[in-house]
C-alpha cells in the first residue's frame, strides 16, 4: 500500500527549475532516505511533499488522498529540521503542545500525548526548560517530539542529524532508526551522509540535479549501481575508476587500460559487451584482493601510502598510470615503496558505458 | 582574621614569585596608562565635552535670574538658583494671542505621538512580517513602491496631501496629523521590520506552518515573542522623529493643535518685549525631554533585547 506517492512534480524558482516531472511512491511503513549533495533539490521536495512549497505542476497523494493543494496541518505529516526550529520564547512541553492547542485538542489529550511524546524520547525531565537550556542532541529530540505528538502516519526529517558532532550524530541515528521499528510509521528522511542513508534507509534515492538516479535498497545501490553517479557517490574512499576499451582474445573479454588488460570475463554483464566498447570499470576498495595466492588475473602495483584504522588498512597504490585505494581487512601492513600483487573480485565489479555512463 | 589575611599575602606573594621564575603564565597583565589608552580616553573625553558643555550652557542659563544674565558670563554658575524660567515656560509663556506657555503644545504633541507611534508600528510590524515570510502574489511590487516612497522628499508631497486631508475632512486636526506621520512612517518601519522577520530562521515559521498555525497565530504566538528589540528600535525612531517634528505640524494643523516643538518656536522667536534667554533655554529642554528620555530608559531595554536575542534558540 502506497503512504506517499509523488506524481510528475514540477518545482520552479523563477526561471530556475529545481524539480522536473519528478515521480516517486513510497510504501506504508517505509524508510526512505533521500540522499544527495547540497543543492541537489532534496529539501525542495521535502517542502513540496510538506505543502511548504507551492508546486509548480504535478499532484502529491497521501494515503490515496490528493493533497497538492491542501494546507501542511491538513496532510497528516509531522516534519523535523535541521535547525530544530523550537520556539525559543516557548518551554518543552510547550513547544511540543503548541500544534495540538492551535488545533484546539482538549487538554487531557494534549497532556497524554506529551506525557508519552516525552517517554518514548526520555525527554521527561526537560519538560519544564527553554529550548536554550538543552543540549543539541536534546534539542533535536524535542523536535522529533514535536512531530510524534501529532499522532501522524508520516514523518518527513529534513538533515536532523547535520547540526550535531559525530558522537550524538551516531546516538540519534540509532535513536531514529528504533522509533521507527517501534512506531512503523512512513519515513521521508533527507541527507548528504552516505553513512545514514545506508544504515537507516528500507530504500534510498540517491538524487543529483533534481532527478532521481537509483531507487533501490541500500544493499542494490552499494553493490549494483546504476549509473556511474551513484557508483562514485555511495561509498567511502570512492569506487576506483578505469577508462578502457572492451578486448576480445582466445574467448575472453577483458578492459584494456593504459597497456593493462583486466580479465572481466567473470562479470555478470546485463547486455554483452562489444569488443571496442568505451567503458568504465568500476572496482570497490574493499574488493580488491592483494597478493592472493592462485588468483590468476593478478597486477603488479606499488604502494603509495598507508593508512592503518585499526581494524583495517587503507592502502593508496598506482596502477594502469592511475592512483587507487584499497581497503584491507586485518592489520598486516605494506609500508610505502613496497610492491603487490592486485586481484579484482569480478563478481561484484561494475562496468559502465562511457558515454551514456549507465550499467552494463 | 588577621591570621588568615596574612597568609593570604603569603601566598599571594609566592605565586607573584613563582611566576617571575617559571616564566609567564596564567592572564597577561595589564597597563592602565599604555599610549593607546590616552589617546582613546583623551579622544573620548574632548568630544563628550564638545556635546556637553552647550547642555551645561542651557542649564545653568535657565536656573539664572534675567539681571543676573545681564551682567554675568554664560558659563559661570547660578549665584542664586531660580526655578522662575521653568515655571514661566511651561505655564505663562506668550505666544500670539494665548499665554499658557507650552503645556499645550506638550499635551498636543502628545496627543500626537501616542497614536501614530503605536498604530505606525502596528501596521508596518505586519507589513513587513508579511512581506518577508508570505511571499505574496505582487510583494515584490509592493515593497519596491514602498521603498521608492521613502526617498521622495517630503516637499513634493506636501500640497497634494493638503488636499487629501481636506477631501477627507480632517485637514487642520489631530487626526489628519496622526494619519499623515503614519504613513510617512511606513516604508523606513516596513523596511526595517521585514529585516528583522527575513533574519529570523525560516524553519521556524515553516515548524508553526507545520503545527497548523495561520497568518495571524504566528505573528502573535511566534514572531512577536522573538522580535522585542526590533519594536524598541521602531519606538525610538518613532517618538524621537514625531515628537521632534516641526514641518507637519506648521503644515496640516491650526495654532490651538500645534505641537510642542512649532510652539517652541513660537516662543524662542517671539518678537515683543525683552529676549528671555531663561525662559527660552528652560523651554528648550523642557522640549527634548521626552526624546531625551525614551533614549534612556529604551537604551538600557534595547541592550537587554539585543542580549537576550543574541542566545539563540
Ligand atoms: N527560495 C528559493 N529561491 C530560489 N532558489 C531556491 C530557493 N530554495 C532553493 N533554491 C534552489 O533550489 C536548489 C535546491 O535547493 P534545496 O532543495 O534546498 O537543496 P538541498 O536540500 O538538496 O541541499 C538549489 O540550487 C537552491 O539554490
Ligand atoms: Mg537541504
Amino acid at each position: 500500500m502506497t503512504s506517499v506517492s509523488v506524481r510528475d512534480l514540477s518545482l520552479n524558482f523563477g526561471a530556475v527549475t529545481v524539480l522536473d516531472k519528478l515521480n516517486l511512491d513510497i510504501d506504508h511503513g517505509e524508510f526512505l532516505v533521500l540522499l544527495g549533495s547540497s543543492g541537489c533539490g532534496k529539501s525542495t521536495l521535502l517542502n513540496c511533499i510538506a505543502g511548504l512549497l507551492d508546486v509548480s505542476d504535478g499532484q502529491i497523494f497521501i494515503h490515496d488522498r490528493n493533497v497538492t493543494w491542501e494546507e501542511p496541518k491538513d496532510r497528516g505529516i509531522g516534519m523535523v529540521f535541521q535547525s530544530y526550529a523550537l520556539y525559543p520564547q516557548m518551554t518543552v512541553e510547550r513547544n511540543l503542545s503548541f500544534g495540538l492547542q492551535v488545533a484546539k485538542v482538549p487538554q487531557a489529550e494534549i497532556d497524554k500525548r506529551v506525557k508519552r511524546a516525552a517517554e518514548i524520547l526520555q525527554i521527561q525531565p526537560l519538560l519544564k526548560r527553554k529550548p536554550s537550556e538543552l543540549s543539541g542532541g536534546q534539542r533535536q529530540r524535542v523536535a522529533i517530539g514535536r512531530a510524534l505528538v501529532r499522532d501522524v502516519d508520516v514523518f518527513l526529517f529534513d538533515e536532523p542529524l547535520s547540526n550535531l558532532d559525530a558522537k550524538l550524530r551516531s546516538e540519534l541515528r540509532v535513536e531514529i532508526k528504533r522509533l521507527h521499528q517501534s512506531l512503523k510509521n512512513t519515513m521521508i528522511y533527507v541527507t548528504h551522509d552516505q553513512i545514514e542513508a545506508l544504515t537507516l534507509a528500507d530504500r534510498i534515492a540517491v538524487m543529483k540535479s533534481g532527478v532521481i538516479q537509483q531507487l533501490a535498497d541500500p544493499m542494490t545501490i552499494y553493490n549494483a549501481p546504476e549509473n556511474l553517479f551513484v557508483a562514485g557517490f555511495i561509498g567511502s574512499p570512492s569506487m576506483n575508476f578505469f577508462r578502457g576499451e572492451v578486448e576480445a582474445r582466445e574467448g575472453r573479454n577483458f578492459v584494456r587500460v593504459d597497456g593493462v588488460a583486466f580479465d572481466v570475463s567473470a562479470y555478470p554483464a546485463r547486455t554483452k559487451l562489444q569488443p571496442g566498447q568505451k567503458v568504465v570499470l568500476g572496482v570497490r576498495p574493499e574488493h580488491v584482493k592483494v597478493d592472493e595466492p592462485g588468483a590468476g588475473d593478478a597486477h603488479q602495483a606499488m604502494v603509495d601510502i598507508e593508512e592503518p584504522m585499526g581494524a583495517d588498512n587503507l592502502l593508496w597504490l598506482t596502477l594502469a598510470g592511475q592512483s587507487m585505494s584499497v581497503r584491507l581487512a586485518g592489520q598486516r601492513r605494506y609500508p610505502p615503496g613496497s610492491t603487490v600483487r592486485l586481484s579484482f573480485d569480478m563478481g561484484v565489479a561494475s562496468i559502465f558505458d562511457a558515454d551514456s555512463e549507465k550499467r552494463l | 582574621m588577621d591570621d588568615i589575611a596574612s597568609n593570604g599575602m603569603v601566598t599571594a606573594y609566592d605565586a607573584a614569585s613563582d611566576r617571575l621564575k617559571a616564566g609567564p603564565r596564567g592572564a597577561k597583565p595589564r597597563r592602565r596608562l599604555s599610549r593607546r589608552n590616552i589617546i582613546v580616553y583623551g579622544t573620548l573625553i574632548v568630544v563628550s565635552l564638545y556635546y556637553l558643555l552647550p547642555l551645561y550652557v542651557m542649564i545653568v542659563t535657565s536656573l539664572k535670574g534675567m539681571p543676573e544674565i545681564r551682567v554675568g558670563n554664560i558659563f559661570a554658575p547660578p549665584l542664586e538658583i531660580t526655578f522662575e524660567p521653568w515655571v514661566k515656560a511651561w505655564a505663562e509663556a506668550c505666544t500670539g494671542l494665548n499665554c499658557d506657555g507650552l503645556s499645550r503644545g506638550f499635551w498636543n504633541s502628545v496627543r500626537i505621538t501616542v497614536p501614530s507611534v503605536i498604530i505606525s508600528i502596528a501596521v508596518a510590524s505586519v507589513n513587513g512580517y508579511a512581506l518577508a515570510n508570505w511571499r505574496f502574489k505582487g510583494a515584490d511590487l509592493f515593497f519596491t513602491i514602498l521603498i521608492v516612497g521613502a526617498f521622495i522628499p517630503y516637499q513634493v508631497m506636501i500640497y497634494p496631501i493638503v488636499i487629501v486631508l481636506r477631501e477627507m475632512g480632517v485637514y487642520g486636526t489631530l487626526t489628519g496629523l496622526v494619519i499623515v506621520h503614519t504613513i510617512f512612517g511606513m516604508p523606513i518601519l516596513t523596511l526595517l521590520f521585514r529585516n528583522y522577520f527575513a533574519g529570523l530562521p525560516e524553519e521556524l515559521f515553516k515548524a508553526a506552518r507545520v503545527d497548523g498555525a495561520g497568518f495571524w497565530t504566528i505573528y502573535f504566538r511566534i514572531m512577536l515573542p522573538m522580535s522585542l528589540p526590533i519594536f524598541v528600535v521602531a519606538m525610538i525612531l518613532q517618538v524621537t522623529g514625531i515628537w521632534n517634528d516641526f514641518l507637519f505640524g506648521v503644515v496640516f494643523t491650526r495654532p490651538e493643535y500645534y505641537p510642542m516643538t512649532v510652539q517652541l518656536n513660537n516662543i524662542v522667536n517671539s518678537v515683543q518685549g525683552v529676549k528671555e534667554y531663561n525662559v527660552n533655554m528652560a523651554a528648550t529642554i523642557l522640549t527634548g525631554l521626552v526624546p531625551l528620555t525614551v533614549y534612556f530608559v529604551s537604551g538600557r531595554l534595547f541592550v537587554r533585547g539585543i542580549a537576550a536575542g543574541a542566545v539563540k534558540g
